[in-house]
């Protein structure tokens, strides 16, 4: 019994040993220097794990430019019910629809958001889906370029083939609890892949991905004057949201800050300021775009608590600290980049 | 210089590892030999060196003095002293210092028929800092990974290298490291009281025994690692504190490029649970 005991515990300490040491890397690694000498403001990266992500993220050769007809969808009788994308040539419009099937729903063909019956029938909920999607392209590209800049986005940004995005969100209201003292585990302490696998608050989105939410705590003062209200629990939930963060893109806190002082924006870099309209971004897309398809999905389509599946910098990102390395997509398909009618 | 009754009895000859009796002489109370003046050399051009790399700085202000390391452009090459080349200059003058020194510890010892227990401590503090400035930028490949030497410009780069891995108090040997160093000081508060307690009895009481400590920790906690041993644990906690820490800097980028809190995947994956 006494050795039987001992040699469990010599496998199993082996075994831990063997699954704990397959998890490194090893030199030699790429770094960049992003701020000036001396401050530890590097970039180090694996130039293994660089290649397959790079592989992974490659975007997808654009459609041959097509001849224009001269009819725009809106005068042609055979195209009705067209409410977002009217003003284009029937060709474009075409065109158009074959990439998003391509990006969207390859596998499922026009038949996913499209009653084959009768094209303009607005029966199945991802036509809806679909239209309200595309306004808010339109919207992204034209009314967000402090955060997506000219390399705009499209459909394929998030959803790289897949009929719903990789990468989204719902309210996450934890395991059930026991009741009495430990009926509220605070929304923590548990491994959360989206928090980068810390034990701090698993549901940053909620709070944080908000219009008018709060991500500042830091006070403004070096001694405790009151100048930050926060909570340390306001405070894990902002380090959470970082945690997302820097797991999308694939980054560090110092591709933005300079830890010296996180609040600061004169010594950040100026990513952040890209970073920061992203945030804003995200928030409203949530709130006007998928918050307004509420009643229109089916109940399977929404999350535990009832509500709408939600977007966050790794829908887009997806590890890269531009979405596709920066691949612009959207100057072949200029169509997405105009304002909404 | 007067020397002290029982210095003579120290004051023995021989032991050098190399040069023979050549250094083998004291200065007032301070033995010399040829690490002494090796020593003296790098600490004298070292710090000259520091205090000319200041001059061309921006600043005198002591907290803001910073002499950085090249930029990492230079990778493993020398850099212009202007642009890294005196930080460079300074980690080979401290490096040769440190190391000096812990020979001249060396041969004291060997004079004194004692064991190595102090260089070889010694060592281990020149092996971390030899961990941030040399090894570790060798591995990664520039010396601008070392960090600079200035008091708050090296408190920002501490910072913002922990940073890089998103949260360092999921580093596992940072958390191996700052258990040691506060069981180090946790050993040291409780050797120290008792010691105190034990050698300061009330007015009218005799001097308290080892027999007396061993029974304290006896009755308090049902063990007494006793007075030599005490002092091993010291030992053995400081010297793997530093290790450690030496440790969790060199696995941060060479061996780690993503955040800490990632690397315990392999926990979550474990295929019992995962």
């Amino acid at each position: 019994m006494k050795y039987a005991l001992a040699f469990i515990g010599i496998i199993a300490g082996t075994l831990l040993t063997i699954a704990m040491m397959l998890s490194w890397e090893r030199p030699p690694m790429a770094s960049t220097q992003i701020g000036p000498r001396g401050l530890g403001m590097v970039e180090i990266n694996n130039p293994r794990t660089e290649a397959k992500l790079q592989k992974a993220n490659v975007a997808p050769e654009a459609d041959p430019p097509v001849k224009l007809s001269g009819v725009k969808v809106k005068d042609s009788k055979d195209y009705q019910n067209v409410q977002v994308l009217g003003d284009l040539d029937v060709e474009e419009f075409n065109r158009l629809m074959g990439a998003i099937t391509n990006w969207v729903s390859p596998e499922q063909g026009c038949t996913y958001c499209h009653n084959p019956e009768n094209m303009a029938d607005d029966g199945l909920y991802t036509k809806v889906v679909a239209r309200r999607m595309l306004q808010m392209t339109r919207a992204i590209n034209t009314m967000w370029t402090p955060h997506v800049a000219q390399t705009g986005v499209t459909c394929y940004t998030c959803h790289r083939g897949n009929p719903v995005p990789a990468n989204i969100w719902f309210k996450n209201e934890g395991t059930p609890q026991a009741g009495g003292m430990a009926s509220s585990r605070q929304g923590q302490n548990l491994a959360s892949k989206v928090v980068g696998t810390t034990s701090l608050t698993y549901d940053p989105f909620t709070p944080l991905l908000a219009k008018g939410a709060n991500i500042r705590v830091d006070a403004t003062t070096a001694l405790p004057e009151g100048t930050s209200k926060a909570s340390i629990h306001d405070t894990e939930t902002t380090y959470a949201l970082m945690m997302h963060l820097s797991t999308a893109l694939g980054v560090n806190c110092t591709y933005c800050h300079n830890s010296r002082q996180f609040a600061s924006w004169a010594e950040s870099r100026p990513q952040r300021v890209t970073a920061w309209h992203g945030i804003h971004m995200v928030s409203e897309v949530n709130e006007t775009y998928l918050g307004s398809l509420q009643s229109v999905f089916p109940k399977e389509r929404l999350g535990p608590s009832g509500d709408v599946a939600k977007v966050n910098c790794a829908t887009c990102h997806q590890g890269v600290y531009k979405p596709l390395y920066g691949a612009a997509m959207v100057k072949d398909y200029e169509e997405l980049r105009q304002p909404n009618p | 210089m007067a020397m002290l009754s029982f210095e003579k009895k120290y004051r023995v000859r021989g032991g050098t590892l190399i040069g023979g009796d050549l250094f083998d002489f004291w200065v007032g109370p301070f033995y010399v030999g040829l690490f002494g003046v090796a020593t003296m050399f790098f600490a004298t051009l070292g710090t000259a060196l520091i205090i000319y790399a200041a001059s061309q700085g921006p600043t005198w202000n002591i907290w803001q003095i910073n002499i950085a390391p090249p930029d990492l452009k230079y990778g493993l090459g020398l850099a212009p002293l202007k642009e890294g080349g005196f930080w460079q200059i300074i980690t080979i003058c401290a490096i040769g210092a440190f190391v000096s020194w812990m020979l001249r510890e060396i041969e004291i010892c060997r004079k004194l028929g004692m064991g190595y227990h102090v260089p070889v401590a010694f060592g281990f503090a020149i092996f971390a800092y030899v961990t941030l400035v040399v090894i570790r930028p060798v591995l990664l490949g520039a010396w601008g990974h070392g960090f600079p030497y200035g008091i708050i410009s090296h408190l920002d780069w501490v910072s913002n290298v922990g940073y890089q891995y998103l949260h360092f108090h999921y580093n596992p040997a940072h958390m191996i490291a700052v258990s040691l160093f506060f069981t180090t000081t946790l050993a040291l508060a409780l050797h120290g009281a008792l010691v105190l307690s034990a050698t300061n009895p009330p007015k009218g009481e005799a001097v308290k025994t080892p027999e007396h400590e061993d029974t304290f920790f006896r009755d308090t906690i049902g063990y007494s690692i006793g007075t030599l041993g005490i002092h091993r644990l010291g030992l053995f906690l400081a010297l793997a504190a530093v290790f450690w820490s030496a440790v969790c800097i060199v696995i941060s980028g060479p061996f780690w490029t993503r955040g800490w809190p990632e690397w315990w995947n392999w926990w979550l994956d474990l295929p019992i649970w995962r």
